[in-house]
């Protein structure tokens, strides 16, 4: 199995992800002009700050030529993971819904935070219990997601909500404690904290990262 | 391009910060009067910042050889060998002057210098740390160092971050000398194979000089616009900023086009543009390989039109690099430079003329000679006399510290006190896991612990206590270093080099050139006591205003190597039921102390003299105490003293402890080197005492901080106090 | 032709740089001020006017989340 990690101009945890992905399978960088995603069997957009985050964080990674190939994998029904940044290009290009906007406190904030699995069934969390907690650290200024009254009730029938901040850990006013969502199809992914960094307990104190990876893993 | 100007004057000269003497001594040099671009790069190039004036004729009696040293001072950042084919490359910098004028960039450019110094020597980034001060930050009249706080906190953050690497430690004090000239300074560490290391002198007669990164626009000329032609004098000062603005995402390119071209050997040389652009890094690469270079400003790619010579030469535009490239590269080069969308221009050659020539569309506009302009700038002795007077007023008395208060209220108003509260609102503005290195992240232990591959770690930690300086320059000076050392004792790491930031008042006066040069001698013979040769750092004089000078305040950063990354200490008990002892030749004093200043008390004239050697064998006992797995936890006793110390071991295990001491002041309060708190087996502990002192202060346990009959304090009332500086946040 | 495009947070969306603002004014001895709300400005040099609705669509703003307006001006500069 082989994860192929996207690269933008200004990504800066891509080999953080493919290193963490490569704990699981096989895993390769996808330069952001190139059309071939190298047979990869799942795809990961990862976080940072592509072309500076100028303009809105994602909105021009989001028309990347990679992008473009990595959307229509996506409509074929292939798995991509958004992480931070990578949530906020999905959203972008409409693979996910909602938007992330600035942090109500309007501060880059870096927190380990306590994440609730609220649909342990898909392709992302197959490996967590409903329910289970997992510590994962999150970084950004602009995570602050946002969908109207209408979409959130529809994803909430439809379990397109994934993870939630546990009581008392969202530092940045995403709408009901959202952390991470999928598209109705569940092939889709993406939160804003970042599964990558918690794959070593040596690095960072938890491993819970690495049940991302693993349930992509076993669904490929 | 050359725009027909008045030759400058000898008060041109002054007004762009030369003597009289020194004009004098370039028209000399240059055999006749300099024009325009002439004087404007003698006037960067023979400036105190770039020249080290007077400073450098006192630098050279630090100790800056060492085994472990692959490169030393003079290049772009120093380097030390860290086993396994790497090495560690850092450097410690400021960027204090632009941040009292724009906090935020000035931080942020000051990260951006620091980086840039670190990749132009072939390693990659890994590590930022900073080191600020500022002025008191409580009530109506602390709202100026409050907004030079958050600027400068969240510029530090807005380029580390964007730029992906982690901002890993730092430090921030607030006194009162301090608040009209604030002090931010930038610490980098990179990683690079040994023999990728590259350094900065221009070679090959006829290879071409490559200019690649942002394009050139008018950023930092604002002191040289004098030099400008009648026409441009009369537009808007804005044409002309002094603020460098920083663009991280162009130095993230920048980053990984220099590591690319140097990973294809297609470089023969390269050196970061910082202060005086152009000019320095051309200069500079001519003077390191003894050849002449040759510029046309006309090939120099622009943000802003009609831009004289002498203004691309001295723009301070941020995110450039320097390259040579021999002629057969240049395509290849450039390519790079397309596939990393940054811009990328033959702008000259080297040349054997030993001169700088600058052209402009070919024409010729400027010739200095390169001896001149690097080597020949004269030096400056410093004159020191050590002051019969006070120099500083007595800090503000602190409403937080009643008269006749308990040890309990004491200990609750010094953690809440600026100097010692909680820097989480400010640390966790910064991202210190980007690269997936960072083994202690603030807060988990006394120093910043980031892995190597092969399960070794590096230690870092940038320390000094400015006050304490100011007390004694010469035992304050030592004091910060063995800080340094103390903290990477703690996490178990052995110093392998030290960078130090001199921060100053003005040279000239000889009360302050008797800080400056006791502070060097503490400085180097701390140094050569730990085997921690300086291998680089900075100067930053001048550091005064109408209120007075900062304290004198030699930042220092330190490196060191743990063996076993999985051995990392932490600050925090870890089990109820272990024993806590206070370690190491620990003699407090409430000299120059955290509660002295609450209690708005002067400094005192010296500090109580300490054995350096007894301190260095209580940091190697800790260090291999640490790694060898037997302690649960190990930190240093600084401000605040052993209460002080307990109370950050409490709160970062989330457990308390019952302890006994004495409970006058100076036992409870007291400050001084060589004094740590450690937790672990009794037996561990004590079997300490084959090296240094121990003396078993009680148990780990239960929710408070218990001084038998002394204080109690719950560890809420403690997460309270040590929260305080949320509230500025707020 | 000069386009300018000015881009806002949509009414009823959180916008706390507005917020932010809207608190610091009083203590500058502002008073009276009802709301604020933070955008963006976009100005471009264009040829063909009629392309700058779609690039505001498809680029300049998110439509999803905010609000924007594109002024035409004479001769830009």
């Amino acid at each position: 199995m082989k994860f192929g990690v996207l690269q933008f101009p200004g990504s800066c945890d891509e080999v953080d992800a493919l290193e963490a992905a490569r704990r699981v399978a096989d895993a390769e960088l996808i330069w952001h002009a190139e059309r071939d995603l190298k047979g990869a069997d799942a795809i990961i957009v990862p976080g940072g700050f592509s072309y500076g985050d100028y303009l809105r964080a994602g909105a021009i990674a989001r028309f990347a030529p990679a992008m473009e190939s990595v959307i229509e994998f996506a409509r074929e029904g292939g798995v991509v993971l958004g992480i931070c940044n990578g949530f906020q290009v999905l959203c972008e290009a409409r693979l996910l819904p909602g938007a992330l906007l600035p942090n109500t406190n309007l501060r880059f904030t870096c927190r380990q935070v306590e994440l609730e699995v609220m649909n342990s069934g898909g392709t992302f969390t197959r490996t967590c219990a409903l329910g289970e907690r997992l510590s994962i650290p999150a970084k950004h200024s602009w995570g602050r997601w946002y969908a109207d009254e209408r979409t959130l009730q529809a994803m909430d029938e439809s379990g397109q909500i994934v993870l939630r901040y546990a009581q008392g850990e969202n530092f940045n006013g995403s709408l009901h404690d959202i952390a991470g969502v999928c598209n109705e199809a569940g092939n889709v992914f993406g939160l804003m904290p970042h599964p990558e960094h918690a794959v070593d307990k040596a690095v960072g104190g938890s491993e819970d990262g690495l049940k991302i990876f693993n349930s992509m893993k076993m669904a490929a | 391009m050359a725009v027909d100007v008045a030759p400058p004057t000898i008060s041109d000269a002054l007004s762009l910060g030369l003597t009289e003497a020194e004009y004098e001594l370039i028209c000399e040099k240059q055999g006749e009067p300099p024009n325009q671009v002439e004087l404007a790069m003698y006037s960067l190039l023979w400036s105190e910042h770039c020249a080290y004036k007077h400073s450098k004729k006192l630098l050279r009696s630090l100790p800056t050889e060492g085994p472990a040293v692959v490169m030393g001072p003079g290049e772009n950042a120093g380097a030390v060998d860290v086993g396994g084919g790497l090495v560690c490359a850092f450097k410690v910098e400021s960027h204090n002057h632009p941040s009292a004028v724009e906090p935020f960039q000035g931080a942020a450019t000051g990260v951006g210098g620091i980086l840039r110094d670190i990749f132009a020597i072939g390693a990659r980034p890994i590590a930022v740390l900073d080191s600020l001060r500022f002025g008191e930050v409580q009530g109506q009249e602390g709202t100026r160092s409050r907004y030079l706080l958050e600027g400068a906190v969240a510029g530090i953050g807005h380029y580390g971050n964007s730029i992906g690497v982690p901002t890993v430690g730092g430090e921030v004090y607030f006194e009162g000398p301090y608040e009209q000239n604030c002090l931010v300074n930038a610490m980098a560490l990179g990683l690079a194979d040994r023999e990728a290391l590259v350094r900065s002198a221009a070679a090959g007669v006829g290879n071409l000089l490559v200019l690649f990164g942002a394009s050139t626009g008018r950023d930092g000329i604002g002191g040289a616009s004098v030099l400008a032609s009648a026409e441009l004098s009369e537009d808007d000062a804005d044409k002309r900023p002094t603020v460098q603005v920083g663009d991280p995402f162009e130095e993230k390119k920048l980053l990984e086009c220099s590591l690319e071209l140097l990973a294809r050997g297609l470089l023969v040389s390269l050196q970061d543009l910082g202060a005086a652009g152009l000019t320095s890094s051309a200069a500079e690469m001519a003077s390191k390989g003894e050849v002449g270079v040759e510029i046309d400003v006309a090939r120099v790619p622009l943000r802003e039109a009609d831009m004289e010579p002498f203004e691309v030469m001295v723009s301070e535009s941020q995110e450039r690099m320097l390259c040579v490239v021999e002629p057969g590269d240049l395509e290849q080069v450039l390519a790079l430079c397309e596939k990393w969308e940054v811009n990328g221009a033959a702008i000259g050659t080297v040349t054997d003329s030993g001169t700088v020539r600058v052209l402009a569309e070919g024409e010729l506009v400027g010739e200095m000679p390169v001896r001149a302009l690097v080597d020949d700038c004269p030096l400056y002795d410093l004159e020191p006399v050590k002051p019969t007077e006070q120099i500083y007023p007595a800090p503000l008395l602190s409403p937080a510290l009643i008269p006749d208060a308990t040890p309990e209220q004491a200990l609750l108003a010094l953690l809440s006190s600026a100097n010692i509260t909680s820097r989480r609102p400010l640390f966790e503005q910064y991202d210190p896991i980007v690269q997936s290195r960072t083994v202690r992240r603030p807060e988990q232990a006394d120093a910043a612990v980031l892995a190597l591959p092969g399960g070794a770690a590096l230690g870092v930690s940038i320390d000094c206590n400015g006050r304490r300086v100011a007390a004694d320059p010469y035992l304050g000076a030592i004091e910060s270093v063995l800080e340094c050392a103390a903290n990477l004792a703690c996490v178990g790491a052995e110093p392998l080099g030290t960078t130090n930031n001199l921060n100053f008042g003005n040279p000239e006066k000889p009360h302050i050139a008797w800080q400056l040069t006791e502070a060097v001698r503490g400085l180097g013979e701390a140094c050569r006591a730990l085997q921690a040769p300086i291998v680089g750092g900075n100067v930053s004089l001048y550091n005064e205003g109408a209120t007075g000078p900062i304290y004198p305040t030699p930042v220092i950063g330190m490196v060191g190597l743990l063996v076993d990354m999985h051995r990392a200490g932490r600050l925090g008990f870890a089990r109820a039921g272990d024993a806590i002892a206070l370690v190491g030749p620990f003699a407090p004093s409430l000299a120059a102390s955290e509660l002295q200043k609450l209690r708005g008390e002067r400094l005192p004239d010296g500090l109580p003299r300490f054995e350096l050697d007894a301190v260095r064998a209580a940091q190697g006992a800790v260090r291999e105490a640490v790694r060898a797995g037997v302690l649960s936890s190990a930190h240093d006793v600084a401000e605040g003293g052993v209460a002080i110390a307990l109370a950050e071991c409490c709160l970062a295990g989330g457990m308390g402890a019952e302890v006994e001491l004495d409970g006058n002041e100076a036992a409870l309060f007291g400050e001084g080197p060589g004094g740590f708190v450690l937790s672990g087996e009794r037996a561990a502990l004590e079997a300490l005492s084959e090296h240094t002192s121990v003396r078993v202060l009680g148990t780990v346990g239960g929710d408070s901080l218990c001084i038998a009959g002394v204080l109690k304090l719950s560890l809420a009332r403690l997460a309270e106090a040590h929260g305080a500086l949320a509230e500025l946040f707020e | 032709m000069r386009a300018r495009v000015l881009i806002r947070p949509k009414q009823g969306i959180l916008d706390p740089q507005g917020e932010a603002v809207k608190r610091a004014l009083p203590a500058l001895g502002f008073s009276g001020v009802e709301s604020v709300h933070v955008g963006r400005l976009v100005e471009l040099d264009v040829q063909d006017a009629a392309q700058v609705q779609p690039m505001c669509e498809k680029l300049l703003a998110n439509p999803l989340v905010e609000d924007y307006e594109v002024q035409l001006l004479d001769g830009g500069s």
